[in-house]
Parts: C-alpha cells; sequence; structure tokens
C-alpha cells in the first residue's frame, strides 16, 4: 500500500527559500518528519486539523525545523490500527523519516508505539494521550504535545465542584473511552451523581435520554460524546429545550464540530489547555495565520500540532542540527524551549505536559464563527494523575 | 413514558420513510439494495446544499426531491439494471462498492465534517410535554410528514394500476413480465421512488441528526432488521415493524437500566441495562422470525 502524498515543504512553504533548501538537502543536512493523520471516514476533519496545524508551524519557522530544511512525508492511518503499523513501517524504513508526529486517536497511537520506539526514533503525539503510556509504560521516546485523557475529564469535575453544582447528570457512551470520561469526572466532582446513562456508540436519537435528563432536574449535566454523536446531541439538547440546564462537556464542543453545530452549542461549556482567544504573542499570530491561510477556527488538534512543529524546531536548533545524537535531542525536547501558543508549557517526568487547564465556553465571534473561548483557569501546573508510576529509563 | 413513547414513535417513523423504499425494491425487484442507506446520505447532502443555496428549508426539500430521483434512476440506469439476474452475492459486493464510491465521493465533495441544516423558522420552538422538556415541533413535523408519506404509499400501493403491478411483481415476478408488462420500466420506477422515499428520509432527518459521510449505514441496518420483521416486500409491514422498533429501541434503553436496578448493584446496572437495550431490537427480531418466519405481513405467495 502506498504512502499518501508527499511535500517537500521547504519548496512548498517558502518560495524564496526553495534554492537553498534544495542545495541543503543535496549535502544531506535535512531533517524528515513523518506526520500520522487520519484522512479517510468520518474523522477525516480531525486529521485535516492536525496535519494544516503542522504545517502552519513549519510555514512559520520557514519550512525548516532548526535550521534544517523540514520534508513532511504524509501517512493516512485510515482510522486502522493495522493499516497505520505497514505505513508508519514504510516511512520509517524506506523514507528513512527521522521523527514521526501526529496520531488523532489512541488506538492508533497504541499501535505504531512499538514499531516506532524500537527503532530507536521519537514518536510525538500532538493529539493522543493515553493514560497507557504516562504512567509505567512510558517511553524515552515518547513525548506527547496535548495532555493526558484522564486529565480533560477531572478538569470538568473540578470546574462543577468549583461552581457548586450538588446533582449532576452523567451520559457517555457505553465503551471503554465513555467509562474512562465518566470516572475522570467523578474523580474530581465533589457533588451527587444524579444519574449515569451509557448510551450505545452509534446512537442517533437522544429523545430518550432527553425526557430522563429533564425528569431528574439536575443542576448541570457531563457529557463526552464525540464527533457526531456530539453534533447530534447539542441540537437535540437545544431544541428540546433544556439548554437552561448548564452543558458541562469534553471533546463534544470543539472548532472541528462546532461548524455542523452552530447556534445550538453556543453557551456550552469545554474543558482544554488551549482556547483559540488565548491572549498571547504566539497564540495571536498562530490564530491569524491560520484562519487566513485554511479559512476555518483552529481547533485544538491544530494549536498542538502548531507547538509540536515549535517544539521539534527549537530542540533540532538546541542540539545544533544533529539528530543522530538521540540523547542530546531527548535532553533539548524535555528541555521544551520555545513559545505555546497555551503560554505555560513544560514536560513532566513521563513526557506529558504540565499545563494550565481551563473551562471554555462556546461563543459566536462577530464574523459569524463559533469558537471555544476561555472562561476561567480550573487547574493550574497540573500534572498528570499517572506521571507518579512512570520510571523514565 | 408517554414522552418515551412518542419518541418512540417518531423514530419508527423515521425508520419507516427509510424502510418503505427499501422494501419496494427489496420485494419487487429481489434486489438486495445496501447502497440504499447512501440514498439516504445522499437526500440529506443535497437537501443541505440546496437549502444553504436557495437560503430556504422548503424551497431545499422540493428541490432536493427531484435530485434524489435523478440520482436513483441514474444508479438504476447505470449499476443496478446489470444486477437483476445476478445472484445475491453478487448484489451485495456491487451494493456495497456503491457505497464505499459515494461515501468517498461526498466526503471529496463535501468535505467530511458534518453540515449544518437550520430547523425551519415555522416549525422553530416546541410544546411542553412535561416541566423543563419540549418536544420539538420540528419532531411532531416528522411525525405528520412520515403518516402522510405512509398514507400517500397505501393509495399509491393499493388503490392505483401501477400499485397493482408493484404487488403483483412482488408476489410472482415472472406471471407478470409474462403477461407482457414491461418489468424493467416497473423497476426503473421503482427504485427512483424508493430512492426518493431515502432521500426524503434524509432530508427530513438533516435538522436533529448530523448530516455526514457514513450517516446511512448505521440506519441501513436498522432499515434492513424493519423490512425482515415486517415482511420483505410488504409496505403495510414495513410500516408496523418500523413503529415497532422505533417503540422497543425507544423503550428498551429508557427503561431497561431501571428494571435491572432492581436485582443489580446501581452501576453495573447502568451499563448492562445499556448494552442489553441496544441488543434488545435484534432480539425482538429473532424471537419473531422464530414464530414467523417470514416476518409480519409476507408479501411473496407460498
Amino acid at each position: 500500500m502506498a504512502i499518501g502524498r508527499r511535500a517537500v515543504l521547504g519548496v512548498a512553504a517558502a518560495g524564496p527559500l526553495a534554492l537553498p533548501a534544495i542545495r541543503a538537502r543535496a549535502q544531506g543536512a535535512s531533517v524528515k518528519i513523518g506526520l500520522v493523520a487520519v484522512q479517510t471516514g468520518p474523522q477525516a476533519a480531525l486529521g485535516t486539523q492536525l496535519r494544516d496545524g503542522f504545517l502552519q508551524g513549519l510555514k512559520h519557522t520557514g519550512g525548516k525545523l532548526g535550521g534544517l530544511p523540514a520534508e513532511v512525508v504524509m501517512i493516512d492511518d485510515e482510522l486502522r490500527p493495522e493499516v497505520a503499523v505497514t505505513k508508519v513501517r514504510a516511512a520509517l524504513e524506506r523514507d528513512k523519516v527521522d521523527i514521526v508526529a501526529g496520531v488523532v486517536f489512541s488506538n492508533i497511537l497504541a499501535a505504531i508505539m512499538r514499531p516506532v520506539t524500537e527503532t530507536n526514533t521519537f514518536l510525538i503525539s500532538t493529539n493522543a494521550g493515553p493514560s497507557t503510556f504516562a504512567g509505567r509504560g512510558c517511553n524515552p521516546y515518547f513525548f506527547t504535545t496535548s495532555y493526558n485523557n484522564d486529565q480533560v475529564h477531572s478538569v470538568m469535575g473540578q470546574a462543577a465542584t468549583d461552581s457548586k453544582y450538588g446533582r449532576v447528570f452523567v451520559m457517555t457512551p457505553n465503551y471503554q473511552a465513555g467509562r474512562d470520561a465518566a470516572a475522570g469526572f467523578k474523580s474530581r466532582f465533589k457533588g451527587e451523581v444524579a444519574d449515569e446513562v451509557y448510551v450505545p456508540l452509534n446512537q442517533l436519537d437522544f429523545s430518550a435520554e432527553l425526557a430522563k435528563i429533564a425528569a431528574s432536574k439536575p443542576d448541570a449535566i457531563f457529557t463526552f460524546m464525540p464527533g457526531g454523536l456530539g453534533v447530534n446531541l447539542v441540537r437535540q439538547y437545544r431544541q428540546a429545550g433544556l439548554a437552561s440546564i448548564p452543558f458541562l462537556s469534553t471533546f463534544t464542543v470543539d472548532e472541528a464540530t462546532l461548524p455542523a453545530q452552530g447556534d445550538a452549542a453556543v453557551g456550552f461549556y469545554s474543558a482544554a489547555p488551549w482556547a483559540p482567544n488565548m491572549e498571547n504573542a504566539a497564540n495571536r499570530r498562530f490564530v491569524a495565520d491560520f484562519e487566513a491561510a485554511h479559512g476555518y477556527v483552529p481547533g485544538s488538534y491544530a494549536a498542538q500540532s502548531y507547538d509540536a512543529a515549535m517544539l521539534l524546531d527549537s530542540a533540532i536548533r538546541k542540539t545544533g542540527g544533529k539528530l543522530a545524537d538521540k540523547d542530546a535531542l531527548r535532553a533539548a525536547i524535555r528541555a521544551a524551549e520555545f513559545q505555546s501558543v497555551r503560554g505555560n508549557f513544560r514536560f513532566g517526568a513521563n513526557h506529558y505536559p504540565v499545563q494550565d487547564f481551563w473551562l471554555c465556553q462556546v461563543a459566536k465571534r462577530p464574523d459569524g464563527k463559533f469558537q471555544t473561548e476561555t472562561v476561567r483557569k480550573v487547574l493550574e501546573n497540573d500534572t498528570d494523575p499517572w506521571a507518579v508510576e512512570c520510571r523514565m529509563r | 413514558m408517554l414522552v418515551q413513547a412518542l419518541n418512540g414513535l417518531q423514530f419508527g417513523i423515521l425508520l419507516f420513510l427509510v424502510a418503505a423504499g427499501l422494501t419496494l425494491v427489496f420485494g419487487v425487484m429481489d434486489v438486495i439494495n445496501l447502497a440504499h442507506g447512501v440514498q439516504y446520505m445522499l437526500g440529506a447532502y443535497l437537501g443541505a446544499s440546496l437549502a444553504a443555496a436557495t437560503g430556504s428549508f422548503w424551497l431545499g426539500l422540493l428541490l432536493a426531491l427531484p435530485a434524489t430521483l435523478a440520482c436513483g434512476l441514474a444508479l438504476e440506469f447505470l449499476i443496478f439494471r446489470h444486477l437483476y439476474d445476478r445472484d445475491h452475492l453478487a448484489q451485495v459486493l456491487a451494493t456495497f462498492g456503491v457505497i464505499l464510491t459515494l461515501n468517498e465521493a461526498v466526503t471529496l465533495l463535501w468535505g467530511s465534517a458534518p453540515l449544518q441544516v437550520a430547523t425551519p423558522a415555522l416549525l422553530e420552538g416546541g410544546i411542553t410535554l412535561m416541566p423543563g422538556l419540549q418536544y420539538p415541533l420540528y419532531r411532531l413535523a416528522i411525525l405528520a410528514a412520515g403518516l402522510a408519506t405512509a398514507g400517500l404509499l397505501w393509495l399509491l400501493v393499493e388503490h392505483t394500476r401501477a400499485g397493482a403491478l408493484v404487488r403483483a411483481g412482488a408476489s410472482n415476478r415472472p406471471m407478470l413480465a409474462a403477461l407482457g408488462i414491461d418489468t424493467s420500466r416497473l423497476f426503473l420506477l421503482v427504485f427512483g421512488i424508493g430512492a426518493m422515499l431515502a432521500g426524503f428520509a434524509g432530508m427530513m432527518a438533516a435538522p436533529i441528526l448530523s448530516v455526514e459521510p457514513g450517516m446511512g449505514d448505521t440506519v441501513l441496518i436498522l432499515a434492513f432488521v424493519v423490512i425482515v420483521i415486517g415482511g420483505i416486500g410488504s409496505v403495510r409491514g414495513a410500516f408496523l415493524a418500523a413503529l415497532l422498533v422505533g417503540l422497543v429501541e425507544t423503550l428498551g434503553r429508557s427503561l431497561l437500566p431501571e428494571l435491572l436496578r432492581l436485582v443489580l448493584a446501581p452501576s453495573p446496572a447502568r451499563q448492562a441495562g445499556a448494552s442489553i437495550g441496544s441488543m434488545l431490537v435484534y432480539i425482538a427480531m429473532a424471537l419473531i422470525l422464530a414464530v414467523r418466519p417470514r416476518g409480519l405481513f409476507p408479501a411473496r405467495a407460498g
């Protein structure tokens, strides 16, 4: 099976730089990144965000990473672990990529973890952040620029506690990540759980659950409904006239689903380490240039990938472009000396970020587009709960 | 409870709109059309785009109907026509190919992000059924539209010449052809109407469900359950079976966790209840087929 498209970004991103870039390649001093992003199926929108975010980062660094001309090999994992493994192996062995980055979904990350790290190649996840690799399974060749999934759900639990909600109705899909979401929320929520409802992953119509919510009259609801599930739920929740009950969610209302949810989602809450409206120079530049180039509002998938590009840029520069010295490169990545669009950013002992988490709310911007905006900081410099179990070799 | 029953009815009606076309095509033409769900998706996408282009939901709906009809006719002419004489396996493979192709085509044309269709202003708002819960007017409109469609189909199938041909085709096709009826034109008509019904269902569902590639696939499975329970080829059977499936789905999902809580601890009861709730439709199908192997109202004679 062929690797998807390739883009020689030194050429594509910056016209004037093209010539020196090619000359540098001839000398062999360049860096090749394998970017894993799902481009097939209903979740492809997330992969597109991830890809565009990373490429935006490369544009800001002039198509180079730490001074080396960068080439990106796109890898479409098709959201199928076995396909991801085959394609990533081909990228490592045939295309000789120096670093693998990207990955939207945890199951894909779990599949390519060993193939990549066993060849002593660095793997930078820009979205998937399962607990598996945060505790005992932490790996010296693995970093993530996103978060640990459990953290995000627990942030919402903390936010519900801070808002003094007494009774919260919990509704998640009936699979592992859904049950983890409910558990993560409850880990920091001090009030009473009014009811817990689990729905099938392919649920279309939520009217039965909405009637239950109305009957139980909670102070708020907590839900985790990724992708199309969230689009259906948010619209039906609004149509059922339940919007007066605060809608606390994780990965349910974000920049990838908001175009479809539109007005129905305005005022709904989510938890995240980043939002497009964050006030810092790096973020303002990222959001403005991203929107100008791609015509849509970047989400966390794009922001974390942009950060990954900036992280690699800083790390490779720090080592003086010596990609072969793995220990030096690891130390340089761990130092994370770059301006994150999130403001605060450093790596914990398990190579997961230690960062602030925010309560965010969906708002309609003056130009008619929708985005999440920060309401208040919920957790400061939060380390994920698994970090203590990690013994990094 | 009453609210849940209403929810179940409304979901059943939506299923009926999809299943009616499927049962006609399957029953009359003896073609397994897995691509029916894709036609549902096409209806939603065409409706969404046309509504956005014209600025009016109603105009979009009106234009989407002939558009889906045209798509259905084109599919029949290009692909299905060549499948009538093949066995079911070939039909399944070919129509599965149509699913893959059209899903991918939709992704290329419209992108993979879900689309938004606004509820028409006329049907904005809702009526209060119980304190704190509104029943959206639009859902009532779906109920009404479904019932009207069911009525129209019944008239068409039971009381017109074309309907008589369709019923005859469902019960004994070779005899119909022997009597000098142009079956290929009849098939074209039936397939076109089936596609239009699916498209209509997709368009009606667009404001409450997410319009995205692959949206037809989940509906398709339930639609097959409906036509198998109802008896293949029978519109009346499809109607009753759709209501049954809608009610079993909705009531099962809402009541089972409560029932299980009587015998289990709350947390496992919720998870087990949710799991069994989603199996319930298939359990019901198995039971009905055990008692009536040809479904509730089989159309085909002996």
